[in-house]
């Protein structure tokens, strides 16, 4: 499945540029963050990555062939909810995989004391906390052991400690050997969990390169913008 | 002639009795509507939701069609089954006519739209929350149609109401099909007409109020566990 090697991606709706000619290469180890002002197709490359989106052109060379039905999942800032229990909402990413249902039930047992959620499982998913529901979000994911798993700005409306909880969770499952791209806001959070950094704006990719080197020594004249904006007491580059 | 009162103590009399004609209808009534309303829900509320999900040519069709049935008048439906159940119909052959499968036949076809109507505008809100995650999770379109339907269960509840509502309330096609017979087809709103146009008010009268009452009930039902329903899963 990997590497992952993306020529030319182009999203044109309407005529409109939201991926404007991607190209990116991505192994099979680590975090990517995806960083870039609002509007730069961070999300849409995601959901292209994940098979949401058609592209207009371009393509998407999975190593190893064709994509996979089942290797990628994807997390959204806002995850569904079901009118049901914990317990229930977990077990559902296991439905399409034709598990019977007292084994999913077991193994979403499993995967909700991974997350802290262990003593909530017969609670209404709907009446968790936002930090709460988007570590029902990555256990949803995480039962189903993807390869390469999308996280859309998963902490963007979280309190600190809610933020600390799910970029615990993301380090465990990247230990537990799934590759994780996530796009985000949050130039802390980019620093504490990624391994290198992906900046767009206009639908393009401007740099790829490690995280310390980017934030130390951007290679672009945007990307040392978009850092100072967002860091202005880091000016000193 | 007995004065109003006189006619409502007597409607109730035959309530607080027991009466047997007015219990024989009752319970045919019940059995002919729910039996439309079960099958008007295994059809209807699929129906609704490949609707609200799916992508396939006549969509728009289909659905301009499904709300248009919805105001079908009850004896225009009556008149068809009629006709596809008569003896030289192509159903005729099973002899169903004036019988109360004709009946179910009949008020599942009056349902069947009123039901997949509603159902369709609750999934598709349904629908478009949560379509990019269940297509994520790789979820087959069945996957997602019955998804969506468990997590609407407490809103379909109206859909379900209102098909129930339509089926024990509509008098002209179940009178056409079932022919109003005495013991074998009557039902609550054929013996209410065909009592009033007797004279017979006490009877009609006592129909009536079980009719209402059982509405009312199912109503007050549907309201309380609705309300359980938002508290405990929001």
């Amino acid at each position: 499945m990997f590497p992952i090697r993306i020529r030319d991606l182009r999203f044109q709706p309407n005529g409109r540029k939201v991926l404007d000619g991607v190209d990116l290469e991505l192994g099979g180890d680590g975090i990517t963050l995806v960083l870039g002002p609002n509007g730069a197709g961070k999300s849409v490359l995601l959901r292209t990555l994940c098979g949401l989106i058609e592209p207009s052109a371009g393509s998407i060379e999975w190593g190893g062939g064709a994509p996979p039905v089942f290797g990628v999942t994807m997390v959204f800032q806002h995850p569904m909810m079901l009118r049901a229990s914990v317990l229930e909402n977990v077990a559902l990413a296991l439905k399409p995989h034709g598990v019977a249902h007292a084994e999913r039930q077991r193994r979403a047992v499993q995967v909700l004391a991974r997350v802290g959620l262990a003593n909530r499982a017969a609670d209404s998913a709907r009446q968790l906390s936002g930090g709460e529901q988007q570590r029902l979000a990555l256990a949803r994911a995480w039962l189903v052991r993807p390869r390469l798993l999308l996280l859309d700005e998963p902490t963007a409306s979280l309190d600190p400690s809610a933020t600390a909880e799910v970029e615990r969770i993301v380090r465990e499952i990247r230990t537990d050997g799934t590759r994780i791209v996530m796009t985000t806001h949050n130039l802390g959070q980019a620093t504490r969990l990624g391994d290198d950094v992906v900046f767009m704006s206009a639908g393009r990719v401007r740099e790829h390169a490690p995280v310390q080197r980017f934030f130390a020594r951007p290679a672009s004249e945007e990307a040392r913008l978009f850092i100072q904006g967002e860091l202005p007491w880091r000016m000193n580059f | 002639m007995p004065t109003f009162s006189e006619t409502f103590f007597q409607a109730l009399a035959l309530l607080a009795t027991f009466d047997r004609r007015v219990a024989d209808i009752v319970v045919l009534s019940l059995e002919v509507s729910g039996a439309a309303v079960v099958l008007g829900t295994v059809l209807g509320l699929p129906l609704g939701a490949c609707l609200a999900t799916g992508r396939f040519p006549g969509k728009h069709a289909a659905t301009v069609l499904i709300n248009a049935l919805m105001g079908a008048p009850s004896v225009v439906v009556g008149v068809v089954v009629y006709l596809l159940l008569s003896r030289s119909g192509p159903f005729g052959g099973f002899g169903l006519l004036f019988s109360p499968s004709a009946m179910i036949i009949a008020q599942t076809l009056l349902v069947v739209p009123l039901m997949a109507a509603i159902a369709r505008q609750v999934v598709e809100d349904a629908w478009q929350r949560y379509a990019e995650e269940l297509r994520v999770m790789r979820f087959s379109w069945w996957q997602s149609i019955t998804t969506l339907l468990y997590d609407c269960r407490h809103s379909l509840l109206v859909a379900v109401l209102a098909g129930l509502g339509r089926a024990m309330s509509e008098v002209g096609a179940v009178m056409i099909v079932g022919g109003n017979i005495d013991g074998a087809t009557r039902v609550m709103t054929t013996a209410i007409a065909l009592e009033t146009s007797k004279g017979d008010l006490p009877l009609a009268i006592a129909l009536g109020l079980v009719l209402i009452g059982l509405i009312l009930a199912l109503n007050a039902g549907a309201f309380a566990m609705r309300g359980w329903a938002m508290r405990r899963y929001g």
